[in-house]
């Protein structure tokens, strides 16, 4: 028992973790959920901000210089306002729910590396809460329970529009899961390590080595669109279609519950902001000038500025493009993407091998494609034939003849 | 005794995942409620995962997270909602004859293997032989790897094989023309 004797000098030291450890530790946790608060509400002003100037409106301006204050306002508003638990609902579920949403939120966000290494009083340590061996799976795990406070606190409010989203928010999960995994295994396999520090030091040798363009800009819009997909954000935000849904898994939810949805939501979109730059765009990478002593600051801003650059994309996106139809976003993740993003996982690791197998991969799966489209049109055909009971639901929205048969029967 | 072959944090970390998963098992075949059951059960695979996490194998635990609680059950979930929770089954009737003298006979013989596992190797995991301490880090993901793609590939196609036959043969039976039958239930609306 080797610990058991160093313990006798220290008597603070119990497998291998001593009192300079835990401290740098607790340090960095509460540094960075302090400053992931922060930028909750920094982000909340930003997003209502930046939509109205897009929509030729005002948006906050009262409370505080530019209306920063705005958020504070609102929160402490939500904070006072009274706790409602509908008499329908499965009480400790609804209960339950928004702290399901929010725990994954702010666990993702301990493994994006911020800057580079600090040394404070002869210690070193990463300006990243944990690198764990595991790595990005960590982010799949937690984007994998998070999906829990959407289908419980929809189920859970015991009313009909909230367990339609959650119906929803269950099947897009599922399927966008799929394509974002075989992204991420992209990137595992260029990088040759699961650790989001290893990802990011292999891409710090300059734009080229970025993994935007090492891997083809094709990963990046495949991780682009599902994981805006998982954060449930527009254009895919079905779950909580207000012209459908009223507001979707959180209508029945009011006060602080429904404050620390709005919490997970805001705090998931930085965070995917920051693993969209740490995955791809080389993370706290970028030109530092060789000062002493503040040299660390300069990947933190890099960072900062890169991660800010994707969360205005989020708002952007959210302002410029109409909501997907919920047939659309279930063909555009089986049929499109879990497909193309198979493929090109493929065409990384044939590459990796020798270029002769990436031809041949590449091969296959232009081979696989052509097929996959024939399937597509003769799928396509087969569901519009006059056999067939289930119709489609085509292009545009029903023909009223259509509908009548579909709900009426077939007794022409 | 236990204490002195393991260290103590081990020990508790293992207790605790123990519960949870025991605890969770309980509530899956006690709780009335599907959801509920539901819920129970992501508690059983976490308790699982943790007790991964404590031997060291990582990547078992980030693949027992992703896969069992991130989309198997919410698959199930998925469907019940989509079944309805409120219907109210009718137990008295067995859908199934004798299911459940077999369930009985299949716990039987459950028990007795683990017992049997127990008596022979290390309780702890009802591994035969110890394995020492597994690599950690990268080291660990290489090493599952490895095995999988190579002492243990047959079993590894082969199961992939029985998925695929598996989703072939579902998209079959509800992709059939349904033009004899009555209209879907949800039609009639």
């Amino acid at each position: 028992m080797s610990h058991l004797l160093i313990a006798a000098g220290d008597p603070l030291y119990f497998m291998g973790v001593n009192l300079a450890v835990v401290i740098i530790a607790l340090a960095k946790v509460l540094v960075a959920f302090g400053a992931l608060m922060g930028c909750v509400t920094l982000m909340i002003w930003f997003e209502r901000k930046v939509i109205s100037d897009m929509q030729s409106r005002i948006g906050p301006n009262r409370w505080g210089p530019f209306g920063l204050l705005q958020t504070l306002a609102d929160g402490i508003k939500l904070f006072f306002k009274e706790d409602l638990v509908p008499a329908n609902a499965d009480r400790f579920t609804f209960k339950l729910a928004p702290y399901l949403a929010l725990v994954p939120a702010l666990i993702t966000f301990s493994i994006v590396p911020i800057g580079g290494s600090v040394t404070i009083a002869h210690h070193t340590f990463l300006l990243q809460v944990a690198d764990p061996p595991i790595g990005i799976l960590l982010l799949l795990a937690m984007s994998g329970l998070s999906v829990y406070g959407v289908i419980l606190a929809g189920w859970s409010s015991g009313s009909k529009y909230p367990l339609i989203s959650s119906v929803r928010a269950s099947a897009q999960m599922i399927s966008y899961e799929a394509a974002l995994g075989m992204t991420v295994v992209t990137i595992v396999l260029a990088t040759g390590s699961l650790s989001t520090h290893d990802i990011v030091t292999s891409q710090a040798h300059g734009v080229w080595h970025w993994n935007l363009i090492r891997l083809g800009v094709v990963p990046f819009v495949l991780f682009l669109i599902s994981i805006t997909a998982e954060l449930n954000r527009p254009p895919f935000d079905v779950v909580e279609a207000e012209s459908e849904l009223v507001g979707g898994f959180h209508t029945e939810y009011s006060s602080i519950r429904f404050a620390l949805f709005f919490l997970a939501e805001f705090m998931n979109t930085i965070t995917m902001s920051a693993v969209m730059v740490t995955l791809f765009f080389g993370g706290p990478a970028g030109w530092a000038p060789n000062i002493p002593h503040i040299k660390w600051v300069f990947p933190i801003i890099w960072f900062l500025g890169k991660t800010t650059l994707f969360c205005f994309a989020y708002v952007w996106f959210r302002a410029a493009l109409p909501r997907f139809r919920y047939d659309q976003l279930m063909d555009l993740g089986w049929k499109r993407l879990i497909p193309l993003s198979l493929a090109w996982m493929l065409l990384v690791a044939g590459f990796i091998v020798s270029p002769a197998w990436g031809f041949g991969l590449a091969a296959v799966g232009l081979f696989g494609s052509v097929l996959l489209t024939r399937a597509f049109a003769i799928g396509e055909n087969r569901e519009a034939g006059p056999d067939a009971v289930l119709r489609t639901i085509g292009e545009r929205p029903l023909p009223p003849y259509i509908l009548r048969q579909l709900t009426d029967g077939d007794d022409r | 005794m236990i204490a002195a072959t393991y260290a103590i944090p081990d020990l508790i970390v293992f207790f605790a995942a123990a519960a949870m998963a025991i605890i969770g098992a309980l509530g899956v075949i006690s709780f009335r409620n599907p959801v509920h059951s539901a819920l129970s059960l992501i508690l059983t695979l976490l308790g699982v995962a943790i007790g991964f996490l404590e031997q060291q194998a990582h990547f078992l635990a980030a693949v027992q997270v992703i896969v069992y609680c991130g989309a198997i059950v919410v698959l199930f979930l998925f469907v019940i909602m989509f079944l309805g929770v409120d219907n109210k089954e009718d137990v008295s009737v067995e859908p199934l004859i004798a299911q459940r003298p077999l369930a009985y006979a299949s716990v039987a013989v459950t028990v007795m293997g683990i017992l049997a596992m127990l008596s022979r190797g290390g309780w702890y995991t009802g591994a035969q032989v110890a394995t020492g301490a597994s690599p950690g880090g990268n080291a660990n993901v290489q090493a599952v790897g490895t095995a999988v793609f190579t002492t243990y590939l047959f079993a590894f196609e082969a199961t992939a094989a029985l998925l695929i036959i598996a989703v072939v043969g579902a998209v079959l039976l509800a992709r059939r023309d349904r033009t004899g039958e009555e209209p879907l239930e949800g039609a009639q609306a």
